[in-house]
């Protein structure tokens, strides 16, 4: 099926299933322990043997030496993989770095060997005395010492380096109001719950795969090109994941080694990335500088608006895209933004949760607040008045819908924004307290999605796509739309995901995931009913409800379709140019209010508000779950999450959960989601939008500003720790 | 982890001379340290001798009036103990202040004050570490060192002891008790339990290899308010930036201790006694002498705001 004009009404629109705040139906599995993660698959190959990673102890040089002698005569000990004896392996379309290094090294504890053993403890101990000498070359780690030999780098998944509208300069100089300020985030870890992990298996020269994956077909094509195999021989299977946030968009090195380990010990392996792996052996968000210039009138309307973002990658990398949402959001006449890319001998950086406007938008809405306090104006009447209804970069593209506006003012309304006070003064015994608000911002992206859906005689729907789950919900809004399409009960469909034998589906990432995998089973729905209703000799008019199908004075049951046999329907929604023609974004407003101790300095919050408008709402309890789990990566960002970069031997230092700091329950006392009540008919016949990347923006510059209000100390360099407040605080009594 | 060879035991006794014939032996009691450790090959005891069911899980009045608290009672019974909550008051709170409830569980108060530093450095076996692999270097000197000691540090380490239980231990004068293969017991005061980093970071208290920590005990309670105020990035289950431990009399007199701020919990009687001049007075005396980098200085204004913040709660 082709979306290439705005839907109209459709069965979807009965709202009766989706819509509805509906329990997962997954639920019961994930809270009894019983869905089976990766690693705990034992019952799907037998005689698994276990493989350890062995990373590299430089971040960048040559192995000058790797002596495998003792740790091949270690217990237990079945095969060794290292670059040396692995054959020939490509580089996948999607990795920077290669997955297994050697003899060059490109980055700390990249993977240079996996030993396979018969016990886990067996393989790790083995791992610890394979003995490398490496030559150690000299690597860029520092992204701030890095940014003189920064470029303009190539455009990154359609996104140009720069963008101009107007003459910036001149209006920038002549503006009555500037604000020119530099601001940095750090490098950020996924921090998702579930390791790296896959179990690989040979059947001759097809490879079977059970791991832990956000996109089954690019990760199967990829795999293919590492090996050199095609593709058709190796099937992937990824039916629960223990969250992703982009760390597991590609394949990492637990895919290959696995593979090549069970090739190489002649049975299944298996391979779980452990927690020092996972942030430098894996991918990370990068750090970013940005300088951020905005010029407004005397009465707050913006005049200039400038934004410029560094950051560094492996060579042959990308940049973070951090200036992509200041193109579209506020309103401004003369305009330009900037990327520009560092070599940094630092692990891969790649995707997290809202790549591009996250960090971004943590500096563009801190400087938009401290304009509003060198314009004297109220923070949300500022955005208010600089709203845009058209793509400020090519005015004659309007937005399909923007309530941006709506967002910010309800959210004042609901959060009690009139009762914020000037900075530093509001008070709650020893905690200075404040609010601070910041305006979300994330496009929306559709991408094509294939499903196929069974109709059994029972009645049963079943819907098989190699979308994934990674603890968004999805199972439960493709068993909505299943359910609304074909008019049965939540309970007569079963949802069949991750798997690569399964029609091809847009995968999770970068919030396309919802409405695009929907999209997907609508379309499939669509040819279902079709062959319903023909098969029943039905008007091809007939409504389906209740589990029957009904058509003049005629209803019948809905499975008497399949009483000679069960009816199967596929169909792949595609899209046309609508997303051209009208600009396609979700839009979100944050407000926080936090407590600093005055005389410590800590930084709690106290609660959040997260008003967003999104398009339709598919389930709005799984909605909000993801924008309330975004909401507390957010405030993460804020106030703890950091990898510290050691720039002398260029790796992060804090690489486990003791040392990454993520909130805890104790850092979230209070959080509230509002859904504007929308539906978009140019995103597809769903209407709907993604949602759970938007939850993430501008959180951290809420929490940035609310920290401001409270104290006065104004803290442009992320994460805002009591640090970097102490000395500004007031003088203690 | 290395393989190793793991025994129970049932006495002090039997543990102690199974340390003694068996190289490369470790006790292990809660092992909520010693095992992550070992999974990483930070430490690798060829033998554990497993203490962890001695009956030395009481927690009894003493003669003096104050408590005998046995090596292995848990840090959650610790904690929870009615006399300790009454008399200790500074002692449950910065128990409570530590680690999660799942291994306040575990651990014990042997293994509390013997915890190893949770400098990341120590934990990377890939980086130089003097208290690791001694004489390999200090990768945290010149390194990332936000959390690391301003006081008593040396130029081949600057690690902090990680401990809250052993700050509250420190202010109130506590006293370990120890047995060894040759059933000499000691006293030890824990102001002189831990050693100095100096050139032998490696080397953490005066315990004897297979001197087993059998008590703690507590001399009679010395009432006034206590309070314990642990400062980190995130409100639970974190290690602390400082942490101040302070008993506060009517008068305006007391003690303090510090944690986070050295390898031992820090406490110096003798700035104490400037305790009715303020918080400025005491963290002047106890922080003489500190040497900090660019990226730990914070934690000597930030001592000195904490106890003064202490000060004023404990005037109520």
């Amino acid at each position: 099926m082709k979306f290439d004009t705005p839907a109209t009404s459709n069965p979807i629109d009965q709202m009766k299933i989706v819509g509805k705040p509906t329990n997962r139906i997954d639920g019961p599995l994930k809270t009894t322990g019983t869905a089976p993660y990766a690693y705990e698959r034992h019952d799907v190959a037998a005689n698994q043997a276990y493989g350890y990673v062995v990373g590299s102890a430089i971040a960048k040089g040559r192995i000058a030496s790797m002596n495998l002698d003792e740790a091949r005569a270690a217990p237990g000990v079945i095969a060794i993989v290292t670059a040396d004896n692995a054959g020939k392996l490509a580089k996948g379309n999607f990795n920077t770095a290669k997955l297994l290094g050697g003899p060059d090294i490109e980055h700390y504890h990249q993977a240079i060997a996996l030993v396979v053993a018969d016990s886990f403890e067996q393989a790790r101990a083995a791992a610890s005395l394979v003995r490398v000498e490496y030559a150690r070359g000299k690597g860029a780690y520092d992204l701030a010492a890095a940014i003189d030999t920064a470029i303009k780098p190539q455009a990154s998944f359609g996104t140009e380096p720069d963008s101009a509208v107007g003459n910036f300069a001149a209006a920038f100089a002549a503006a009555p109001v500037q604000l020119d300020a530099r601001y940095t985030t750090p490098d950020h870890s996924h921090a998702m719950m579930e390791p790296h992990a896959t179990i690989a298996a040979w059947e001759g020269d097809k490879l079977t795969v059970w791991t832990s994956n956000q996109m089954i077909a690019w990760s199967v094509g990829d795999m293919a090109k590492t090996l050199g195999i095609p593709k058709e021989n190796i099937r992937f299977d990824s039916p629960y994941i223990g969250g992703g946030f982009g760390g597991k968009l590609f394949n990492r090195a637990d895919v290959l080694l696995a593979a090549l380990g069970a090739k190489a010990a002649k049975r299944p392996v298996k391979v779980a990335l452990p927690r020092p792996l996972m942030i430098n052996n894996t991918t990370h968000r990068p750090a970013t500088i940005q300088r951020i210039r905005l010029g407004a009138t005397a009465d707050g309307k913006l005049t200039a608006i400038g934004h410029e973002s560094w950051s560094g990658d492996l060579p042959g990398g990308g940049p973070e895209t951090a200036v992509a949402q200041t193109r579209l959001l506020y309103a401004g006449e003369n305009r330009m933004t900037a990327m520009r890319l560092a070599v940094l001998d630092l692990p891969e950086g790649n995707a997290m949760r809202a790549p591009g406007e996250a960090p971004g938008l943590m500096a563009l809405e801190i400087a938009v607040d401290e304009l509003a306090e060198k314009l004297g104006i109220d923070p949300v009447a500022l955005r208010v008045l600089n709203d845009t209804q058209v793509d400020p970069e090519k005015p004659s593209r309007s937005f399909s819908q923007r309530q941006l506006n709506k967002c910010l003012e309800t959210g004042a309304d609901k959060f009690g924004w009139s009762k914020r006070a000037k900075p530093g003064v509001a008070r709650d015994g020893r905690w200075l307290v404040g609010m601070g608000v910041a305006a979300a911002f994330r496009n929306n992206l559709n991408a094509p999605s294939a499903a196929r859906v069974r109709l059994a005689k029972s009645g049963v729907v079943t819907v098989e796509t190699d979308m994934t789950d990674i603890g968004t919900g999805t199972y439960t809004i493709i068993a909505q739309t299943a359910a609304e399409m074909m008019g049965v009960p939540l309970d007569k469909v079963v949802v069949k995901l991750g798997d690569s034998a399964f029609p091809v589906s847009a995968g999770s990432g970068g919030q396309w995931g919802a409405n695009s995998s929907t999209a997907g089973v609508y379309a499939a729905c669509v040819k279902l009913r079709e062959a319903v209703v023909q098969k029943l000799g039905l008007a091809s008019d007939a409504v389906f409800a209740d589990g029957k199908v009904k058509a003049g004075r005629r209803s019948v049951a809905l499975g008497d379709a399949a009483a000679d046999g069960e009816l199967v329907a596929e169909d792949r929604m595609e899209y046309g140019d609508l997303a051209e023609k009208s600009q396609q974004s979700t839009f979100g407003a944050h407000f926080v209010e936090v407590g600093v101790d005055a005389m410590t300095g800590e930084i709690r919050v106290r609660r959040m508000l997260a008003v967003c408008a999104a398009g339709r709402i598919l389930n709005p309890k799984a909605a909000r779950s993801q924008v309330i789990g975004a909401m507390t990566m957010g405030a993460g960002a804020a106030l703890m999450e950091e990898l510290a970069v050691d720039k002398r031997f260029g790796f992060f230092v804090n690489h486990d959960l003791a040392g990454y700091e993520v909130p805890v329950h104790a850092d979230i006392p209070h959080q509230d989601v509002i859904f504007l009540d929308e539906a978009d008919p140019t995103t597809s016949p769903m209407k709907a939008k993604g949602v759970g990347e938007l939850g993430i923006c501008g959180v951290a510059a809420a929490v940035a500003n609310a920290v401001y209000n409270a104290t006065g100390v104004r803290v442009r360099n992320y994460p805002i720790t009591l640090d970097k407040l102490l000395g500004k605080l007031p003088d203690m009594v | 982890m290395k393989s190793f060879t793991y025994e129970r035991v049932d006495s002090a006794a039997a543990a102690t001379a199974a340390f003694a014939r068996t190289p490369g032996a470790r006790f292990i009691a809660g092992g909520t340290n010693l095992l992550d450790l070992m999974k990483l090959e930070i430490e690798t005891p060829s033998h554990l001798v497993d203490v962890s069911r001695l009956a030395l899980d009481k927690i009894e009045a003493t003669a003096e009036g104050g408590l005998r608290i046995g090596a292995m009672v848990r840090n959650t019974d610790l904690a929870s103990d009615a006399r300790v909550r009454r008399d200790y008051g500074l002692l449950t709170r910065a128990l409570v202040a530590g680690a999660s409830g799942q291994l306040r569980n575990k651990a014990t108060t042997a293994g509390n004050l013997l915890q190893r530093t949770r400098c990341p450095y120590f934990y990377d076996t890939n980086q130089p570490c003097n208290k690791r692999q001694p004489g390999s270097g200090c990768a945290a000197i010149g390194g990332f060192n936000r959390l690391h000691a301003v006081v008593g540090a040396s130029d081949a380490c600057i690690a902090t002891h990680p401990s809250d239980m052993a700050v509250a231990m420190r202010a109130l004068d506590a006293t370990i008790e120890t047995v060894d293969a040759a059933g000499k017991v000691r006293a030890i005061p824990i102001a002189d339990f831990y050693r100095a980093p100096g050139k032998t970071p490696h080397l953490e208290t005066v315990l004897a290899p297979g001197e087993l920590i059998t008590a703690v005990t507590l001399p009679k309670p010395v009432g006034g308010t206590h309070i314990y105020h642990k400062v980190r990035d995130r409100a639970s289950y974190a290690f602390a930036l400082i942490a101040v431990g302070a008993i506060v009399q009517r008068d305006g007199t007391g003690r303090v201790a510090l944690g986070g701020v050295g390898y031992k919990p820090w406490r110096v009687e003798a700035a104490e006694a400037a305790l009715p001049r303020g918080a400025k007075a005491v963290a002047d005396g106890l922080l003489a002498g500190a040497k900090t980098t660019h990226e730990n200085a914070y934690k000597l204004p930030l001592v000195e705001r904490t106890l003064a913040g202490v000060v004023a709660q404990a005037k109520g």
